[in-house]
């Protein structure tokens, strides 16, 4: 932990895990999407659903999906911004198998019609992890700028997607390869030292096998 | 590589002929590939979150809960009165804690130090002292990288979480910071600062997470005070020479062993201490319709 991570976040109270960490969640979850949201079926379990309400993790991650930062002192007034924004939600308790305390799982609709079903948790002290991604292990913080690549499994995506990276200056952190058969579909999880423009995954997206390109950019 | 032992800490100014918060400094431009100018800016900005807040309390606001809300003003009319026990100083330390605890609980902004339902103990020590005792702005900083040392070795050896080992972890956490900070500015160096940091998280060994229907209202706003006055106490005690006979990693690796042994009900699930009682349990049941 950096000494950033001891003093900090600057927050909305009442709790890092359950409200700064719920926002967190917020945001990285219409990251993930792309576009803004205009439906979100929101469940929550273990911690998250126990003590959600008292400490407003409910309004946390709708005020994170309506791109409100984990300061920000509208938060407790998230239902109603989010009525006027024209975002519908829906929020329920459930149970979420082999989960941390703290999970949320969200179904997001984009106004352009992108769909994005994601699970994450909240940490503690304001960090998050996204579990899955479309059903998908992918196990990452979004902390830093990141790729996700869906792909068909078959020789020559990494290289390329390495090869991309390499062209344009961006150093490889951490990559996570992934797939649920021989020849299925696989996932890389690719986090960078340096930011990539949206334009340059463009190509990536368009490469024959490519069903899916999602990119976090650093916050 | 953040600190891992207040030894290090100690060993490295000794070494180096540095002061403690230039040796958290230096680790933190090392840590985050940066430079002296952005992190002082950045503690800077902390700094002033923590004032804003503090200055911005509200006294007619009440938490969601009704359980907390007006305490702080009510501690701050008690204090001015002019015959309170601890005194004009201490008394505003007080009324600082609570006002910041309250905060919290009602969803204003408020900066997490190590957490948020600790956050009252830092700032009710150092907005008290920046505003009544003048200590100059500067040395406020510095302080702050103090007590950010001690934080992050407190969460290397053990943690800083109430889920994890309890209260102490916490409030017990906060408390030790602010108690070295407090050691700095009185003109402590590494052994009065550790010694200080050292006392305060022996003194509240063992205390346990015990959160009211899970909110982080009772008695979490009333606790952010004994994280602050006892690393007052512990400071001035450092300051007049003592220390523990525990050398303060090895309180710390103490506080993670009791930590350990919690057991559950007593690591923020409501299930034990003062969210167990009658009255707790009542409350739970009435704020959350279940029992």
């Amino acid at each position: 932990m950096n000494i950033f991570d001891i003093l900090g976040p600057v927050m909305v109270g009442p709790s890092s895990s359950h409200t700064a960490g719920a926002v967190r969640i917020g945001l990285t979850a219409i990251k993930l999407l792309g576009e803004k949201p205009t439906e979100a079926q929101i469940t929550l379990s273990g911690s998250f659903a126990a003590t959600g309400r008292g400490h407003g993790t409910d309004r946390a991650i709708v005020a994170g999906l309506l791109g409100m930062k984990p300061d920000d002192m509208r938060i407790p007034h998230s239902f109603e911004e989010a009525e006027k924004s024209g975002l519908r939600f829906k929020i329920k308790n459930g149970y979420i198998p082999n989960s941390h305390p703290n999970t949320a799982l969200i179904c997001l609709t984009g106004e352009k019609g992108a769909t994005v079903e994601a699970q994450l948790c909240s940490l503690g002290g304001g960090r998050i992890m996204i579990n899955t991604l479309d059903g998908v292990e992918i196990n990452c913080t979004g902390e830093c700028p990141t790729i996700i690549v869906h792909n068909v499994d078959v020789p020559g995506h990494v290289a390329r997607v390495a090869g991309m990276l390499a062209q344009n200056g961006i150093n490889i952190a951490t990559m996570n390869l992934c797939r649920d058969k021989r020849g299925g579909n696989a996932v890389m999880v690719i986090e960078t030292d340096q930011n990539i423009e949206k334009e340059k995954l463009n190509y990536l997206e368009s490469v024959d096998g490519v069903t899916k390109v999602t990119y976090i950019g650093e916050n | 590589m953040a600190f891992g032992s207040m030894a290090e800490i100690i060993e490295k100014c000794e070494k180096e002929k540095i002061e403690f918060w230039q040796a958290v400094l230096l680790e933190d431009i090392s840590e985050r590939d940066t430079n002296e100018e952005e992190s002082r800016e950045k503690m800077c900005s902390l700094w002033h979150a923590m004032l804003e807040s503090s200055e911005s309390y509200d006294p007619h606001l009440k938490s969601n809960s009704g359980l907390v809300g007006g305490q702080g003003k009510k501690m701050g009319d008690y204090v001015e009165k002019g015959d309170s026990y601890c005194g004009e100083f201490v008394g505003h330390v007080i009324r600082r804690a609570l006002e910041m605890g309250e905060s919290n609980a009602c969803m204003r902004r408020i900066v997490a130090a190590p957490t948020a339902g600790a956050c009252g103990v830092m700032p009710a020590v150092l907005v008290t002292l920046f505003r009544e005792r003048m200590v100059d702005e500067e040395k406020i900083i510095n302080a702050l990288y103090v007590s950010a040392g001690i934080g992050q070795v407190i969460a290397a050896r053990a943690f800083i979480a109430g889920a994890a080992g309890g209260c102490q972890a916490e409030i017990g956490a906060a408390s030790a910071m602010a108690a070295g900070a407090l050691a700095y500015i009185k003109g402590g160096h590494g052994e009065e600062i550790s010694a200080a940091a050292g006392m305060a998280l022996q003194n509240l060994m063992g205390l346990v997470c015990d959160p009211v229907a899970g909110l982080v209202e009772v008695p979490c706003v009333k606790r952010n005070v004994v994280g602050a006055v006892n690393a007052l106490s512990c400071a001035d005690m450092a300051a007049a020479g003592l220390k523990s006979a525990i050398p303060t990693d090895e309180i710390i690796d103490a506080m993670r062993e009791v930590g350990e042994a919690l057991p559950p009900s007593l690591k923020e699930t409501g299930k034990g201490g003062a969210a167990n009682t009658p009255t707790g349990r009542k409350i739970r049941e009435e704020l959350m319709g279940e029992g």
